[in-house]
């Protein structure tokens, strides 16, 4: 049985339609990217499927892990092992990271049937998800991704991923705004976390990032909807191409010829 | 008119009926009524009361506080935010009760025995008059010249009686002294507290002043600070507001050449609740600096006020005053006024100021839930970020960490609703 099952998905803001009819199915363990120009509508995939309500599904379905994805709460996806990270991860000044990261997992874990961590196990575990994820243990004591640098959100991001090990991951542009060697540690840390029951949807604009992530497909957005798909091999034509190679417009770009 | 002099007519009867006093607190007590009488209670038609209506005080019959009653100040314990290991002077309905305790050198600390400073530094409002009418037991706080006050002077005030209670208490910091008073209100049933504090800080003091007002939700709470601040003093006042049924505190400092002054303010509304805070901070010479910044969260049917009035007087140059009000409204039927007033006459100043309404954000809130907190803890988690600055300011420990666990429990109960 396949882990996530995404069939017509309709999706519209304020009045506007955005998903335009998304077919998508992913068995556990699985890797898809998915590329697109820009305004495609690649976050707000990420964002329906994590449960964001400025966003109206008015058709389709999604089944994940058997369920009716979209009946489930925000948070009780997050519990049923959905996690995406942010394209833009939020600021939340006055609550640490720190009290943050314990609350979420042993929410997270209680749903799992697993015991809730006392603060010593939980610091035990953090500090040994934080070699991985080569992230300063300073972040924890700050307040959730505030002043924190575009880098530092990312790898964040990752970092609670490492924590909270759900079974469907969303990256969102993670690799966007990250030198080469950033890239390598976010990279590595994600592969890190590849696992036969783990499946992963990658968002992202550049051929580079899946040079590390090596993906099992790779799906082009446009308009709000899933235009070609391939293996990893139709990134390097993408890359080599361009989307006009596919006969996609890229609206961003033709705005910037003129 | 028939309805005022009724009005006068009851506080007459209270007024002749309190114990004779010592000629110096007679002296007052008799002008301040006079004063009361011909101004009588301010209503909604006075500029400074326009949001918030007293008729509900000015209509009830009050009676004098019974005497102690044994046990209370242990039922009160458990409500208050309070500190520990501090100096602690317990007023149930208005009287000392318990000996005052062992005074570390250069403090002075337990009831006033002659006029000295007292009801020269605050405004002579209606509400200030009406507690000098009724001047009981003054708690006194005096810090000797030079004298570094380590401990916290705390003066608790608990009213167990639906009654008027006048608190009333004057501090008074020497020159280059130190010294930290915290004032907590606490009570049940349906009374009337209108409590004046007077503090004087001398040059070169730094004076930490806190208030955590947590009087029942039945009581009336209107309350009077004035702080006259010498050269170079640095005074921060803390105000929490999380009880009463209507609130009023007034609080006002005048600053001298080099001054430093910090007001910051938090309060906490539910249900029918009415909290209005009218500030005033008068630069009065050069190179004085104030930072105001007071931060309330609404919810229910509450409302809130909030009025900061800066003077900066002609010879007050190089002033540097900011101030700052946000609010955080958690129901569509709360209502927030917030006004800033500058009053500037000096050309060669800095004053910025700046008040925000909002909601708790929601891209903050679907973050959090997209980690698996749940939406009721992740709004209380949120709703305490939001008053965690305030809570952080607070030096004194014990005080910074009872408030703390109060306001976690407080916004799991906002957050359920
Ligand atoms: N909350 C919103 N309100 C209004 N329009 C929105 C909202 N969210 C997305 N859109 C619009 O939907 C379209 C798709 O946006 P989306 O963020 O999903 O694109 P994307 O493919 O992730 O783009 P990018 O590569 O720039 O991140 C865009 O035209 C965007 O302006
Ligand atoms: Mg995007």
């Amino acid at each position: 049985m396949s882990l996530l099952e995404i069939k017509n998905l309709h999706a519209t803001v304020g009045d506007r339609e955005i998903l335009k009819g998304i077919d998508l199915t992913i068995d556990a363990g699985e890797v898809h990217a998915i590329m697109g120009p820009n305004g495609s509508g690649k976050s707000t995939l990420a964002q329906v499927l994590a449960g964001r309500d400025i966003y109206r599904v008015t058709e389709g379905e999604i089944v994940y892990d058997g369920q009716n994805l979209l009946d489930l709460s925000p948070e009780d996806r997050a519990r049923a092992g959905i996690f995406l990270a942010f394209q833009y991860p939020v600021e939340i000044p006055g609550v640490s990271n720190m009290y943050f990261l314990k609350a979420a997992l042993n929410t997270v874990r209680k749903a799992r049937g697993l015991e809730e961590l006392d603060a010593m196990d939980f610091l035990a575990l953090v500090k040994e998800k934080l070699k991985i994820m080569d992230v300063d243990q300073n972040l924890l004591n700050r307040p959730v991704n505030t002043g924190f640098s575009g880098g530092e959100k990312k790898r964040n991001e990752i970092f609670q991923m490492a924590v909270l090990e759900p079974k469907l991951a969303v990256l969102d542009e993670t690799d966007s705004g990250l030198d080469i060697d950033a890239l390598r540690i976010v990279a590595a840390g994600v592969n890190a976390l590849r696992d036969p029951r783990r499946s992963m949807i990658v968002v992202t604009h550049y051929q580079r990032l899946l040079n590390y992530i090596v993906p099992d497909f790779v799906h082009v957005l446009s308009e709000g909807r899933i235009v070609k798909s391939g293996g990893k091999e139709l990134a390097l034509v993408l890359e080599e191409k361009g989307y006009a190679g596919l006969g996609i417009e890229d609206a961003e770009e033709e705005v910037a010829r003129v | 008119m028939t309805a005022v002099s009724e009005q006068i007519g009851n506080w007459l009867e209270l007024f002749t009926a309190q114990p004779p006093a010592e000629a110096w607190r007679k002296q007052l007590r008799d002008g301040a009524f006079e004063r009361f009488c011909a101004l009588g209670f301010p209503t909604t038609r006075d500029e400074e009361w326009r949001f918030t209506s007293v008729a509900p005080i000015a209509r009830t019959r009050w009676s004098e506080a019974p005497e102690a009653i044994a046990g209370s100040e242990r039922a009160a314990d458990a409500v208050a935010p309070w500190t520990t290991g501090g100096i602690r002077l317990v007023f149930v309905n208005g009287r000392l009760t318990g000996p005052v305790p062992a005074l570390p050198q250069g403090l002075e600390a337990g009831l006033l025995t002659e006029r000295s400073e007292l009801n020269l530094i605050v405004p002579k409002t209606a509400f200030v008059a009406l507690n000098t009418a009724f001047l009981g037991e003054v708690a006194w706080v005096k810090a000797a010249r030079g004298a570094v006050v380590e401990t916290p002077i705390h003066l608790v005030y608990i009213t167990t009686a639906d009654a008027y209670v006048a608190p009333r208490v004057l501090i008074q910091a020497g020159a280059d002294a130190h010294l930290t008073v915290v004032e907590s209100f606490v009570g049940t049933g349906a009374y009337f507290t209108n409590a004046v504090t007077e503090i004087a800080a001398g040059q070169g003091a730094v004076v930490d002043h806190y208030k955590v007002q947590c009087e029942s939700l039945d009581a009336y709470h209107i309350a009077a600070l004035g702080a006259r601040l010498g050269q170079s003093a640095n005074f921060r006042t803390h105000s929490i507001s999380l009880g009463g049924k209507l609130v009023r505190n007034d609080i006002g400092a005048v600053l001298s050449e080099g001054t430093e002054a910090t007001l910051n303010g938090l309060y906490i509304v539910n249900g029918s609740q009415h909290v209005d805070n009218h500030t005033t901070i008068d630069h009065a010479k050069p190179h004085g600096t104030s930072h105001e910044l007071y931060k309330g969260i609404l919810d229910g049917e509450s409302g809130a006020v909030f009025n900061g009035k800066i003077i900066v007087r002609q010879d007050a140059q190089k002033t540097d005053s900011k101030q700052t009000n946000k609010n955080l409204v958690l129901s569509d039927n709360s209502v927030v006024n917030t006004k800033p007033e500058l009053q500037i006459w000096a050309d060669d100043v800095r004053c910025t100021h700046g008040a925000t309404i909002g909601q708790l954000d929601a891209e903050a809130l679907f973050y959090l839930q997209s980690r698996g907190i749940g939406r009721k803890e992740a709004r209380s988690l949120l709703t305490y970020a939001f008053a965690e600055d305030i809570v952080d300011r607070i030096k004194v420990e014990s005080l910074r960490d009872s408030l703390e666990k109060v306001l976690f429990e407080k916004f799991h109960e906002h957050a359920d609703q």
